[in-house]
C-alpha cells in the first residue's frame, strides 16, 4: 500500500487544483463526467499493468481499440439486434489478439516490444484493408449506451477495478509479480512462467476490448479512436510507480496513474496552457515522476537492482 | 553518488535544451512568427492573431468567386470552371492510348478514400486510357518526393500530383515539370510550372461561408467555439483565417479556438469542457465535418439544445441534421475534384485548352437543399459531393447499398 | 575490464552475430529475387536505374537513424525521441540557412549542437536519474514535440540550392544521400569493432553489472551512445531538410522514424535486450524494408496490406533469430 501513496497524493493535489479552477467539478455530475472520460485509459492501464509487471510491454492495445470500434461499426451497421452477438465477438477477438501476443512472446521468444509492435502494424493494416480504408457502418444505440451514459461507464469501470484488484490478490497476481521480478527463481519455485505471461497478455487484450466499447460508445466510430493510447497507457502505469522491466508495482497505483494523467490533461486545458506546450509539460512530468520514484526507492528498499536479493516471495 | 548534484545537472540540461531550441532560430523570423501559432493567450481571448498563411488578395478573389457563375455544364460541376484563363496545350498533343501516372499524398482519411475511388471510376470511363499507375505516399513528404521521381521513369503521358504539403513538395514538382506535363490538384505548390492546378474555390470561401452562417443565425453577443483539426495545414489555415475575419467584424464573441486532431472523442470532450466553463455555447464553427456529429452529441449529453453549427457534406452529419432538425449548414470541399484531373489530362493530351487555374464550384449545403444531398443508402462517412452517382459501380463501389 | 577478457567476449559476440546478419542478407536477396519475378509477371521491370536509386533514396534517412538506434540498442538502451529530434533539426537547419549558402556551416553546427544536447539529456536522465530509457526518451520526445509545435505551425526556413544537392544528386546509380548513409554506417562499424568504446558498448549491453564490476564506466558509455544516436538523428534531419527544401515540424513523426528504426535494427538481428548484433545487420534490415516497399510500390499494393506484411516480416524474422540463438545456446550447454 505504501507504494500507492505518492501517486494518490499527486492525484489529490491535481483534483483539488481542478476543483479550484472549476467548482462544477465538485458536483456529482462534474466529477462523474471526469471519471467517465478517464475510464477507458484507467482500464487500459490496468491491463497494461499485468503485462508490465510481468516484465513485458503491450504496444498493440491502441490499434486493438481501433480495430474493436471499426469492426463493431461495420458488423452492427446500425442494427440494434446485432449488438449483443457483436459484443461477444469483440470479446473473443480481443482475447485472441492477447493470446497471440502472449504465444509469440513466450513460445517464439520474440521480445514483447517487437511482438506487439508487429501486432500493431498487422491489426491497423488488416482492419482498414477489410473496410476499404475508412470506417464503414454505424454503431447501434445499444452499443453506444455503455460509453455515452455516465452511469454505465462508471459502473463498468468499478467492476473492472474490482476484478483486477481481486486478480492481483489471487495466486495469479503473486506469481505474475514473481515472474517479472526474477523469471528463473519463479520457474524454479514452480511457477509456470509462460502460462502466467500469456494470461497477462490476454488480460491486456481484454482491457482493450472494454476500453474500445467505452470509447466507441462515447463518441462513435472514428479511425483515430485508439491512436497513441498504448503510449498513454504505459505512461500511466509508469506514473503509478510500476517499474518497467517488471517485478514491482501495484495495480491500484497504475489505475491512479491513469487518473492522474487524465487529471493533468484536464488541468492543463482548464488553465489554458497552449495546446502544443501541453506535450512539453507532459514530458517533463513523466520524467520527473519516474526519476523521483527511482531516486527515492533505494532508501526504502536498500538494493541496487532488481532480482538479486529478492526471489519469488 | 551525490544525488542532488546530478539532479541539478539534469534539470540544468533540460533548461538549456529548452533555451537552446529557441535561440537557434534567427531572431527576425522568430518575432514575425511567434504571433501565429504560438500566442500564449488564455482560450477566452478571442480569435487570436491572423494566420501567417493569410493572403489578402487570395481571400478577396475567393470571396468574389462565390458569386460568379462558372462556365461549363451545370449538371457536371467537376467540368465547370470559374473565371478560367485558358492555356494552350498543343505542344502536349499526342495519339492514344494514354498512360497516366498519379502521385497521391495519402489515402488515410475518408475524404481521400471517396476521392480515390471516384478517380479510379473516372479512369474506367475512358477507353483511351490504357492505365493509371498510382503510388501512395502514405502521408510522408519524403516518400512522395521519391515517388514523383520514380513515376517520371515510367513513361507516363501525364503526371497527376496531389501534394502532401505545399512548400516541401515544390522542388520535386518543379523537377517533374521538365520531364512530363504535370497536373496538380487539391493542395497547390509554389510554382506555376504545372499545366493546370485544379481546386475548388478554396479554404477562404469555405471558412467564410460557415462563419457568415453563424453571424446570421446567432444573436449578437453570442459565444462561438471554433474547432479546427490541426495547425499548419495550408488548406485548413485559410478556412480559419477567413472565419476569423468574419467573426472579428461581427458582434459575436469567439470564446475558444481549439484543435481536435479530427478525433471525435477529443472534440466531444473539448465541447463538454466549454459548456461547463461558459454555461452555454451559442454556436460552433468547424473547419471540417469529421467530428460534427460528436459535437452535436456533446450538447445532447449535457441536456442542452444543439446551437447553430456547421459541418461538412459527410452523410452522418447530414442524417443527424435532418433527424434532429438542427440549425446547420455545411460548406463543402467537394470530392468530385478527383474526377477533374483525369478529364484535364485527356484534354491536354488531345491538345485542347485547359484553365491555368481550374477553379471548381464549391456548393454549400443549407436547410433548403439538404434533401438532395442526404443519401440514406450511403455509409456514414461518405461525402455527398463525390459527383459519382452516375458512375458505373455506384453505390456498392463506395460502400453503399442499392435501393 | 582486463585485457584478456576482451577477445573472449569478442569472439563469442561474432559467433552470435554472424548468424542473423547472414540471414537478413539472404532474406534481402530472396526478396529482391521474388520482387523481380513478381514485377516481371506483372509486366514491369524491377531492377531499373530509377528503382535502384529510389530504394536508396527512400532508405537513406531511415538508415542513418537506424545506425544510431543500433548503438543505443546494443548498449541496452533505446531511443524513442529520434522522430521528434529529426523534425526539430530539419527546422533548425532550414531556419539557420534561410536560403543562404553562407548559412550552411552555421546550420550544420547548430544541428550538431542541438543533437548533442538532446543526446546528453537522454543519457543523463537515463543514467543519473535512473529513468528507464523507454520513458526517458519518450518524455524528451514529448518535450521536443511541444516546443516544435509551439514555435511552428508549418514548414519553415529555406534550404539553399547548394545544400539541396545532398538530397537530390547522385553519382551514377548511387545517390549522395546513400553515400552519407554509408559513411555514417562505416563510422559506427569502426567505432563498434575497432575501438575501446565499441567493446564497452557490447559489454554494457550484455550485462551492465558485469561491465561495471570489470571497471567499465557504464554511465559514461550510455551517455556517449545517446549523444551519437541523437547525432545520427540530426544528420537525418539535415538530409530531410535538403530533400524537402525546408524544415518541417512533422517530417520525423510522419516518417515514423522512432518505431521503424527500432524495427529495422531488430530485423537486422540486433537483440533488443542489447549486447548482440551490429551495424551490418541493421543496414540489411533497412534495405530489406526499402526493397519490400519498392516491390509493393511497383505492384501498387494497398498501403494497409503493406502494414500487415511489414508487421509479419518483423515478428517472423525476430522469431527466427530467437530460435537460432536458442539452438546455439543449447548446443553450447
Amino acid at each position: 500500500m505504501r507504494r500507492t501513496l505518492p501517486i494518490l497524493a499527486v492525484l489529490a493535489v491535481l483534483l483539488a487544483a481542478i476543483a479550484i479552477a472549476n467548482p462544477f467539478f465538485l458536483e456529482p455530475a462534474g466529477f462523474l463526467g471526469f471519471v467517465r472520460r478517464a475510464a477507458p485509459l484507467v482500464i487500459l492501464a490496468a491491463g497494461q499493468y499485468f503485462v508490465i509487471v510481468s516484465g513485458e510491454f503491450d504496444l498493440s492495445v491502441g490499434s486493438l481499440v481501433t480495430v474493436e470500434v471499426v469492426v463493431a461499426a461495420r458488423l452492427i451497421d446500425g442494427n440494434e439486434g446485432a449488438t449483443w452477438p457483436v459484443l461477444l465477438l469483440l470479446v473473443v477477438l480481443g482475447l485472441l489478439v492477447g493470446l497471440a501476443n502472449g504465444l509469440v512472446t513466450t513460445l517464439l521468444r520474440v521480445p514483447s516490444f517487437i511482438a506487439t509492435l508487429g501486432m500493431m502494424l498487422v491489426l491497423s493494416g488488416a482492419v482498414f484493408l477489410w473496410t476499404g480504408g475508412a470506417p464503414r457502418g454505424a454503431l447501434s444505440e445499444g452499443f453506444r449506451m455503455f460509453g455515452r451514459q455516465t452511469g454505465w461507464a462508471v459502473l463498468i469501470l468499478a467492476v473492472t477495478a474490482l476484478v483486477v484488484v481481486l486478480l492481483t490478490r489471487a495466486d495469479f497476481g503473486r506469481t505474475l509479480v514473481a515472474t517479472g521480478d526474477n523469471e528463473r527463481a519463479a520457474a524454479l519455485s514452480g511457477v509456470r512462467v509462460n502460462r502466467v505471461r500469456i494470461l497477462a497478455f490476454v488480460l491486456s487484450g481484454a482491457s482493450a476490448v472494454v476500453a474500445g466499447i467505452l470509447l466507441g460508445g462515447f463518441a462513435g466510430v472514428s479511425a483515430q479512436v485508439g491512436q497513441g493510447l498504448e503510449f498513454q497507457a504505459i505512461t500511466a502505469v509508469v506514473l503509478g510507480g510500476v517499474v518497467l522491466g517488471g517485478g514491482r508495482g501495484s495495480v491500484v497505483a497504475a489505475m491512479a496513474g491513469a487518473l492522474t494523467l487524465e487529471a493533468l490533461f484536464t488541468l492543463l486545458n482548464l488553465y489554458g496552457i497552449s495546446g502544443a506546450l501541453e506535450f512539453t509539460v507532459q514530458g517533463v512530468i513523466i520524467i520527473a515522476a519516474v526519476a523521483a520514484g527511482a531516486v527515492r526507492l533505494p532508501f526504502a528498499h536498500p538494493r541496487r537492482s532488481k532480482g538479486d536479493a529478492h526471489a519469488a516471495s | 553518488m551525490p544525488r542532488p548534484r546530478t539532479l541539478l545537472v539534469a534539470v540544468a540540461a533540460l533548461t538549456v535544451l529548452a533555451a537552446g531550441c529557441t535561440t537557434d532560430r534567427p531572431t527576425g523570423a522568430a518575432g514575425q512568427r511567434s504571433g501565429a501559432g504560438a500566442s500564449p493567450q488564455p482560450p477566452a481571448a478571442g480569435t487570436g492573431d491572423q494566420s501567417k498563411f493569410f493572403v489578402q488578395a487570395d481571400y478577396d478573389a475567393q470571396l468574389a468567386m462565390r458569386s460568379q457563375t462558372p462556365e461549363g455544364p451545370a449538371d457536371r460541376p467537376w467540368e465547370q470552371a470559374i473565371a478560367p484563363e485558358p492555356v494552350d496545350t498543343a505542344e502536349h498533343r499526342k495519339d492514344g492510348p494514354y498512360r497516366l501516372c498519379f502521385s497521391n499524398a495519402a489515402v488515410n482519411n475518408p475524404w481521400r478514400q471517396v476521392g480515390w475511388k471516384t478517380m479510379q471510376a473516372e479512369v474506367a470511363l475512358h477507353e483511351e486510357i490504357s492505365g493509371l499507375t498510382a503510388l501512395d505516399a502514405e502521408g510522408k513528404d519524403d516518400k512522395q518526393i521519391s515517388d514523383i521521381a520514380e513515376l517520371q521513369a515510367k513513361g507516363c503521358d501525364v503526371l497527376i500530383i496531389s501534394p502532401n504539403t505545399t512548400a516541401t513538395l515544390t522542388p520535386a514538382v518543379t523537377a517533374a515539370c521538365a520531364e512530363v506535363p504535370v497536373i496538380v490538384f487539391d493542395r497547390g505548390v509554389e510554382t506555376d510550372c504545372p499545366v493546370t492546378f485544379i481546386k475548388p474555390i478554396g479554404g477562404y470561401a469555405f471558412g467564410a461561408d460557415a462563419a457568415e452562417f453563424l453571424v446570421a443565425k446567432v444573436p449578437a453577443g453570442g459565444k462561438i467555439l471554433a474547432l479546427r483539426i490541426s495547425p499548419g495545414v495550408d488548406v485548413l489555415e485559410t478556412r480559419w483565417s477567413a472565419a476569423k475575419v468574419a467573426f472579428d467584424a461581427s458582434e459575436l464573441e469567439v470564446v475558444g479556438v481549439e484543435f481536435t486532431d479530427g478525433d471525435a472523442a477529443k472534440a466531444k470532450s473539448v465541447v463538454s469542457d466549454y459548456i461547463q466553463r461558459h454555461g452555454r455555447i451559442d454556436g460552433v464553427w468547424m473547419d471540417s465535418g469529421a467530428t460534427s456529429v460528436a459535437v452535436a452529441e456533446a450538447f445532447e449529453d449535457a441536456g442542452l439544445p444543439v446551437p447553430p453549427m456547421t459541418g461538412e457534406d459527410q452523410q452522418d452529419f447530414l442524417r443527424k441534421w435532418k433527424d434532429d432538425g438542427l440549425t446547420a449548414m455545411a460548406p463543402t470541399y467537394p470530392t468530385y475534384q478527383w474526377r477533374t484531373p483525369i478529364i484535364a489530362a485527356l484534354k491536354i493530351l488531345k491538345g485542347e485548352e485547359v484553365p491555368k487555374v481550374w477553379n471548381l464550384p464549391q456548393p454549400k449545403i443549407t436547410a433548403e437543399n439538404l434533401d438532395t444531398y442526404l443519401q440514406p443508402s450511403m455509409p456514414p462517412l461518405h461525402y455527398a459531393l463525390c459527383g459519382c452517382e452516375d458512375m458505373p459501380g455506384f453505390p456498392e463501389g463506395w460502400g453503399g447499398t442499392k435501393g | 575490464m582486463t585485457p584478456d577478457a576482451l577477445p573472449a567476449r569478442r569472439s563469442r559476440r561474432f559467433a552470435a552475430v554472424a548468424g542473423p546478419t547472414r540471414v537478413v542478407f539472404l532474406a534481402l536477396a530472396g526478396v529482391i529475387l521474388i520482387g523481380w519475378a513478381l514485377v516481371a509477371a506483372d509486366g514491369g521491370q524491377f531492377l531499373t536505374l530509377e528503382n535502384v536509386v529510389g530504394v536508396q533514396q527512400r532508405s537513406a534517412a531511415l538508415g542513418i537513424v537506424a545506425v544510431g538506434q543500433t548503438l543505443a540498442i546494443l548498449a541496452g538502451s533505446l531511443d524513442l525521441s529520434v522522430a521528434y529530434l529529426i523534425s526539430l533539426t530539419s527546422l533548425v537547419a532550414a531556419e539557420t540557412m534561410a536560403g543562404q549558402d553562407s548559412g550552411i556551416v552555421a546550420a550544420i553546427a547548430a544541428v550538431a549542437g542541438v543533437s548533442v544536447l538532446v543526446g546528453l539529456v537522454n543519457g543523463l536522465v537515463i543514467t543519473k536519474l535512473r529513468v528507464h530509457a523507454f520513458i526517458a526518451t519518450l518524455g524528451v520526445g514529448l518535450i521536443i514535440k511541444g516546443i516544435v509545435d509551439h514555435l511552428y505551425d508549418g514548414p519553415a526556413g529555406r534550404v539553399p540550392e547548394t545544400f539541396q544537392h545532398l538530397g537530390y544528386d547522385r553519382i551514377g546509380p548511387v545517390p549522395v544521400s546513400a553515400l552519407l548513409w554509408a559513411a555514417v554506417a562505416l563510422t559506427a562499424w569502426f567505432l563498434l569493432s575497432r575501438t575501446r568504446y565499441g567493446y564497452r558498448v557490447y559489454a554494457v549491453g550484455g550485462d551492465v553489472e558485469v561491465a561495471r564490476l570489470s571497471g567499465v564506466r557504464t554511465d559514461r558509455v550510455v551517455i556517449v551512445t545517446h549523444v551519437l544516436c541523437s547525432l545520427c538523428a540530426g544528420i537525418a534531419g539535415l538530409l530531410l531538410a535538403a530533400r524537402l527544401g525546408a524544415g518541417a515540424p512533422t517530417v520525423g513523426t510522419d516518417g515514423g522514424y522512432d518505431l521503424e528504426s527500432i524495427a529495422a535494427v531488430v530485423l537486422g538481428g540486433t537483440a533488443l535486450a542489447g549486447g548482440r548484433g551490429g551495424v551490418a545487420g541493421t543496414v540489411g534490415g533497412v534495405l530489406l524494408l526499402a526493397v519490400l516497399d519498392s516491390v509493393f510500390n511497383q505492384l501498387e499494393v494497398n498501403s494497409f496490406f503493406k502494414d500487415v506484411v511489414r508487421g509479419v516480416v518483423i515478428v517472423v524474422a525476430v522469431a527466427v533469430y530467437a530460435r537460432r540463438t536458442g539452438l546455439l545456446r543449447g548446443r553450447r550447454a
